[in-house]
């Protein structure tokens, strides 16, 4: 089953400040299976992060249709969806993780977690368990979890991101570049937990630097040069 | 494709408020030669124009515009301080369904406020009689709302106002003597003591220092999550607002020029006043 079809999708940006339209992408089509996991490669400035922002919507999409597979509400083109849609299919269907956590202040982790479930309509109690199920699933430290983030390592940030995305156990997972500015072993402890959310049927897309550490977990690549999608690319080592 | 069955709460088409009689100049449609929202022959004031919104069950709606948009006199319109000029406005309740509220009498109008509204005002002293105590201020709306007993109404008002963080040793002192910050808290508690589903904040968090600021922001949001009260939320900050709210409107001159998810407007602003206002933040 197809969860996700994009189909010439193209975003522009006007500034009225410097007069100026310029395209950031235009005519990317790919599609992805349930359960898939897509990585999204090319330079800087290619467009990848646009692709995922019109995805989540934090970006008005004006180019193409992007059909998402919901559970709710069928199938659906984000592009025109509802914003009320939009805002239920993000607390319940699509998580976004980038390497920046923006939540808010004065918040411990284990709260910013029980958070997302109560916006879904979690009961407190069964909030308060899925919570800590999901932050030892994701390996964060039980003495972090009663403190306020701002203090956490770049790889706690990201596991806690990662977690506060994936307890509504959403159908759709896009990973903006998670592991940006993490040293080798966070890097590590992120292939696994995307390993886990593969293993649990999650459908990805992701945004990495390194091809290499996408090696074996990727299905394919969509290549913003080539536009086109391609099977993983044997890793010289 | 399935829609969405989910209806609006409280849904404003075309509110207009001018102040002023208006003249054979700007009463031209699109009223042309007006100076921001003023009309330099004749001196009308129009504060909001044609201004339409919907805001759900349970969602925070966030208000941003410069000084002037006009975003205090829609909120004072929604809250019958003033009257519109024109306009709707529809509330999806049983009690009050198919009318246009803005048209029904004012006994009528004063049965809204007691019963579905909370107001917290940009000053505190329009919201407070800052020489009644803490808990006196509380008690006049509870009693608007209907309440009698005494006891139950005054053990309410404690549970409120240590919500909202006032030292139960303080609630006979009278709000004057208060900080900012404490009188806003105040504000907020006697909005919230007829349990009313919809609550108006209008710069509730302007003027507090961060610290005070971060926990007020704290409390609306614990409120919107435990309560399940809809919210409209005015301010000129888009910080707070992007803390607050899922959806946002931009006004300008009294008109609203934008309208989206509010992390859309933050990162993908469209009119050129909005990315001003985004751009110059950054
Ligand atoms: N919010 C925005 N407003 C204006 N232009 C933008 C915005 N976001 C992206 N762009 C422009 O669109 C183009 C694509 O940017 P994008 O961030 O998608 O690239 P990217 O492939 O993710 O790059 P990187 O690898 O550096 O993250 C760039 O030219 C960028 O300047
Ligand atoms: N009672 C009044 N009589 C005449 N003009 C008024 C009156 N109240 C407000 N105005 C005008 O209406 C316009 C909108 O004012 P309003 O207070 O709604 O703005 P605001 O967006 O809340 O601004 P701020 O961010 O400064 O609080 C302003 O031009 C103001 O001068
Ligand atoms: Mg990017
Ligand atoms: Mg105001
Ligand atoms: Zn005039």
């Amino acid at each position: 089953m197809v969860m996700l079809e994009v189909k010439d999708f193209g975003k522009r940006f006007t500034s009225h400040h410097l007069n100026t339209t310029r395209k950031a992408v235009e005519g990317i089509s790919f599609s992805l299976e349930q359960g898939g996991f897509i990585g999204i490669v090319g330079k800087s400035g290619s467009g990848k992060s646009t692709i995922l922002k019109s995805i989540y919507r934090t970006y008005l999409p004006d180019e193409g249709e992007i059909w998402f597979d919901s559970e709710r509400f069928g199938r659906i083109d984000l592009l025109k969806a509802e914003e009320r849609q939009v805002i239920w299919l993000r607390k319940h269907e699509i998580g976004y993780v980038s390497q920046f956590l923006n939540v808010m202040p004065r918040t411990t982790a284990r709260e910013l977690v029980e958070q997302a479930l109560l916006g879904m309509g979690e009961s407190h109690e069964a909030a308060t368990i899925k919570a800590e199920q999901s932050l030892r699933h994701f390996d964060l430290d039980e003495r972090l979890w009663d403190t306020f983030p701002n203090t956490f390592s770049g790889g706690e940030k990201l596991r806690l991101n990662i977690a506060i995305a994936t307890v509504k156990k959403p159908r759709l997972l896009l990973l903006d570049e998670p592991t940006a500015s993490l040293d080798y072993q966070s890097k590590l402890k992120v292939r696994e937990v995307i390993e886990k959310l593969k293993a649990d049927g999650t459908t990805l897309v992701g945004i990495f630097h390194d091809l290499e550490f996408m090696e074996g977990l990727c299905d394919c690549v969509y290549d913003m040069n080539e536009k086109a999608l391609r099977g993983m690319p044997e890793v010289q080592r | 494709m399935q829609r969405f069955e989910e209806r609006p709460l409280l849904k404003v088409e075309n509110l207009t408020k001018q102040y002023g009689p208006g003249c054979g100049e700007c009463s031209q449609p699109g009223r042309p030669g007006l100076i921001k929202n003023y009309c330099p022959s004749c001196g009308t004031v129009y504060a909001c124009s044609d201004v339409s919104l919907d805001v759900y069950p349970g969602e925070i709606l966030g208000i941003v515009g410069e000084s002037g948009s006009g975003k205090s006199t829609l909120m004072q319109c929604l809250y019958f301080d003033q009257d519109v000029t024109s306009g709707t406005l529809t509330i999806d309740d049983p009690e009050l369904a198919g009318e246009n509220l803005f048209d029904v009498s004012s006994q009528r109008k004063r049965y809204i406020r007691n019963h579905k509204y909370g107001m917290v005002y940009q000053n505190p002293v329009k919201g407070l009689r800052m020489d009644f105590s803490s808990i006196s201020n509380i008690a006049e709306k509870q009693i608007a709302a209907g309440g009698r007993h005494v006891g139950q109404m005054q053990s309410a008002g404690e549970r409120l106002l240590d919500v909202v963080s006032i030292p139960l040793f303080r609630m006979k002192e009278e709000p004057r003597n208060f900080s900012g910050g404490m009188q806003q808290r105040v504000q907020i508690a006697k909005a919230l003591s007829n349990d009313p589903p919809i609550l108006f904040l209008d710069e509730v968090t302007t003027g507090l220092d961060l610290s005070v600021q971060a926990a007020v922001i704290d409390l609306i949001k614990q409120i919107q999550r435990d309560l399940g009260i809809s919210m409209i939320v005015v301010s000129h900050d888009l910080a707070v607002i992007r803390m607050l709210a899922d959806r946002t409107l931009v006004m300008l001159n009294g008109r609203v020029i934008e309208s989206g998810l509010t992390d859309q407007i933050l990162e993908d602003p469209n009119h050129a006043y909005t990315q001003q206002l985004v751009y110059s933040l950054l």
